[in-house]
C-alpha cells in the first residue's frame, strides 16, 4: 500500500494539535504515512482522508470557500474519502446549523451529514467543562471529553451516534464520516483518531482492489 | 499539544459540577488554555459597538475585544481609561455568534470580577487601560474565564503565565498605527526562547537555572519553554497592525494569531480592510495572496501613522516589572 496523506485543514483553530494527534494515531498503528496541512484545492486533490480542526466554524467555512476548497472537500468525501471534524468541524459538515442566542446562522457549510446542529449548546466560555464519555466504539475505558463552547447535534436523519451526554448526541458516524462536538485532539487519547486512520486504510485498501 | 506545566495543583477558577446526571469540570487550564488553542491563525478585533462587531464578524473575525474606546481615542482623550460599559457588553454578546473578549484595568480584581460574571469569553488584564495596581497583576488561577495578558519579553510572559494566564499577546504600542514595536517584541521573546533551547540542549541544567532567575521565574515553566522551543502558551502579536502586509509579517515572525485595534476602525474603509487582514493572516505564508489583500485597500485610507520615539504615553511600559 502506498504511503498515507491525511490532510488537516489549515485555515484557522487548533491546526497543530490535530496534526499532532494524527500524526500519534499514525505511528501507534504504525502505518506508513503523515498528516500533513492542506488550504489550497490542489493539496485536497491529493490526500487519503480529512480533519477538520476546532476552530471558529464562521471564520473556516468563509475562508475555505473563498480559496475554491469548499467543493472539492465536497466532492471528495461524496466519493468516499473518511474525513472527521471535530467542534467547528463537525458544524462544517452539518447541513443545518443554528446558534442557541441569535438563531439561524447564515454560515456556509458542507452539508454532508443529514444534522441539524445547535451552535454553543452548554453556553459561553464559563460552561465549557470536561466530561467523561462512554464510547463504545473504540472500547470499555472512559474517553476524556473536552468540550469548549461545544455544539450538540439537534435532529439527526442519518448515520448513528457515536456516544451521548445526557441523552444529547455528541458525536456521530455516518459511513467514513466522523464527527465530534468535543475536541479529541486537546485530550491526549488517540483512540478515536486511530479509529479514523483504521478508515482511512480501510478506504485505501478498497480503492486498490476495485 | 497544550502544555500543562506547573499548574496550580487546585485552582480556585475550576468548579466541579453535576450537568443532570454527569458529573463535570469547569474551569480547569486544560479548559482555558483550549480556547485560546481555538483562536490560533485568526484575528481578534478591537470594536467599541455592536455595528463595528457585525463588521468583525462578517469579515471573519475568530473574536471581538469590547473596550470603551479604541486606543488611538484613549491616547486622544488622556484621563483614566477604564472597562467598556457592561451594557455594551451586554449588546454585543447577544448579538454576534463569536466569542467576546474585553478588557480590564491591570490588577484590578473586582473589573475582572464584574467582566466574568457579565459572561465574555475571555478577559484581557491590559496595560492599554491606565492600570490600577502598580505592584501585582490579578491572580488568574482564581477565575474560571481565562485571560489574556501582554508581554514584552520572555520573562514578562512566563510571570503571567504562572500567575495563570492562558494566553499571551506581544506588546507593542497600540493606537499608533506602527507597527514597529510588536516586531521588536516579538523578535526578543524569539531570541530568548532561542537561547533557552540553546542551553537545554547542551544539557547543562545550572545554566538553565540561572536563566530562571534572569527571567524571574520558576524553573518549570523555563525548561518547558527550552525543550518546546516556544511559548508553552499561545502567543497573539498585538499593537500597531493597520495594513494586511503588517499581519502578515508578524505571522511569518511566528506568532500564532493577531489582535488588531485602531488599525480597522479608525481606518476609512473598515469593512474591506477586516476582511483583507483577516485574508492576509490565514494565507501570510503567500505573498501572492496578501498582495490580493493589500489590492483590497487603499493605503490614502490607512489611519495616520505616529513615530513611536515622540510618544507622551508609552502603554507598552504599563504594568508592574515582576
Amino acid at each position: 500500500m502506498k504511503d498515507i496523506r491525511i490532510g488537516i485543514l489549515s485555515i484557522q483553530g487548533d491546526i497543530e494539535e490535530s496534526l499532532s494527534m494524527t500524526n500519534r494515531a499514525l505511528n501507534e498503528l504504525a502505518s506508513k504515512g503523515t498528516a500533513v496541512p492542506v488550504k489550497y484545492a490542489e493539496e485536497i486533490a491529493n490526500i487519503d482522508g480529512l480533519v477538520l480542526p476546532g476552530g471558529e466554524s464562521t471564520v473556516i467555512g468563509t475562508l475555505a470557500n473563498l480559496s475554491g476548497a469548499t467543493h472539492l472537500i465536497k466532492d471528495r468525501i461524496q466519493d468516499g474519502m473518511p474525513v472527521m471534524g471535530t467542534c467547528a468541524g463537525m458544524i462544517m459538515l452539518a447541513k443545518r446549523a443554528y446558534d442557541r442566542v441569535v438563531g439561524e446562522t447564515k454560515q456556509q457549510l458542507l452539508h454532508i451529514l443529514d444534522i441539524t446542529v445547535e451552535r454553543n449548546a452548554f453556553g459561553r466560555q464559563n460552561d465549557s467543562f470536561e466530561a467523561e464519555l462512554n464510547i463504545p466504539l473504540i472500547g470499555k475505558e472512559h474517553f476524556a471529553g473536552v468540550f469548549i463552547r461545544a455544539p450538540i447535534v439537534k435532529e439527526m436523519r442519518n448515520g448513528e451516534a457515536i456516544t451521548t451526554l445526557n441523552n444529547k448526541v455528541v458525536a456521530v458516524k455516518h459511513g467514513s464520516v466522523i464527527a465530534t462536538a468535543f475536541h479529541p485532539e486537546l485530550s491526549g487519547d488517540t483512540r478515536l483518531h486511530k479509529y479514523f486512520v483504521q478508515l482511512v486504510i480501510d478506504y485505501l485498501n478498497t480503492n486498490a482492489i476495485s | 499539544m497544550i502544555s500543562l506545566v506547573s499548574t496550580e495543583l487546585q485552582p480556585k477558577g475550576v468548579k466541579l459540577e453535576r450537568m443532570e446526571t454527569v458529573p463535570v469540570r469547569k474551569g480547569t487550564t486544560l479548559v482555558k488554555r483550549g480556547f485560546a488553542h481555538m483562536q490560533k491563525h485568526g484575528v481578534i478585533m478591537d470594536v467599541t459597538n455592536v455595528e463595528q462587531a457585525q463588521i468583525a464578524e462578517d469579515a471573519g473575525a475568530v473574536a471581538v475585544m469590547v473596550l470603551d474606546k479604541l486606543p488611538y481615542d484613549v491616547r486622544k482623550a488622556g484621563g483614566v481609561a477604564r472597562t467598556a460599559s457592561i451594557r455594551v457588553i451586554e449588546q454585543i454578546r447577544d448579538h454576534i455568534t463569536i466569542p467576546i473578549m474585553a478588557k480590564c484595568r491591570i490588577g484590578h480584581l473586582y473589573e475582572a470580577k464584574v467582566l466574568e460574571v457579565s459572561g465574555v469569553d475571555m478577559i484581557d488584564e491590559s496595560e492599554v487601560l491606565t492600570p490600577a495596581d502598580e505592584e501585582h497583576h490579578i491572580w488568574k488561577w482564581d477565575f474560571t474565564t481565562p485571560f489574556v495578558n501582554g508581554a514584552k519579553n520572555l520573562g514578562e510572559a512566563l510571570r503571567r503565565m504562572e500567575e495563570g494566564a492562558s494566553m499571551i499577546r506581544t506588546k507593542g504600542e497600540p493606537g499608533t498605527g506602527n507597527v514597529a514595536e510588536a516586531v521588536k517584541h516579538i523578535r526578543l521573546v524569539n531570541d530568548e526562547i532561542r537561547k533557552i533551547k540553546s542551553i537545554h540542549e547542551s544539557g547543562d541544567i545550572q545554566e538553565l537555572v540561572k536563566a530562571a532567575r534572569e527571567l524571574k521565574v520558576s524553573f518549570a515553566y523555563v525548561e518547558e519553554t527550552a525543550r518546546l522551543g516556544r511559548l508553552p502558551i499561545v502567543n497573539f502579536a498585538a499593537g500597531g497592525i493597520a495594513t494586511p502586509a503588517d499581519a502578515a509579517f508578524l505571522m511569518n515572525l511566528g506568532c500564532d494569531g493577531v489582535f488588531v485595534g485602531s488599525g480597522i476602525f479608525k481606518a476609512e474603509d473598515p469593512a474591506e480592510r477586516a476582511r483583507a487582514v483577516v485574508i492576509a493572516t490565514t494565507y501570510h505564508d503567500d505573498p501572492k495572496q496578501v498582495m490580493e489583500a493589500q489590492k483590497m485597500v487603499d493605503e490614502k485610507k490607512s489611519m495616520l501613522g505616529m513615530d513611536t520615539t515622540k510618544l507622551d504615553l508609552r502603554m507598552q511600559e504599563r504594568g508592574s516589572e515582576v
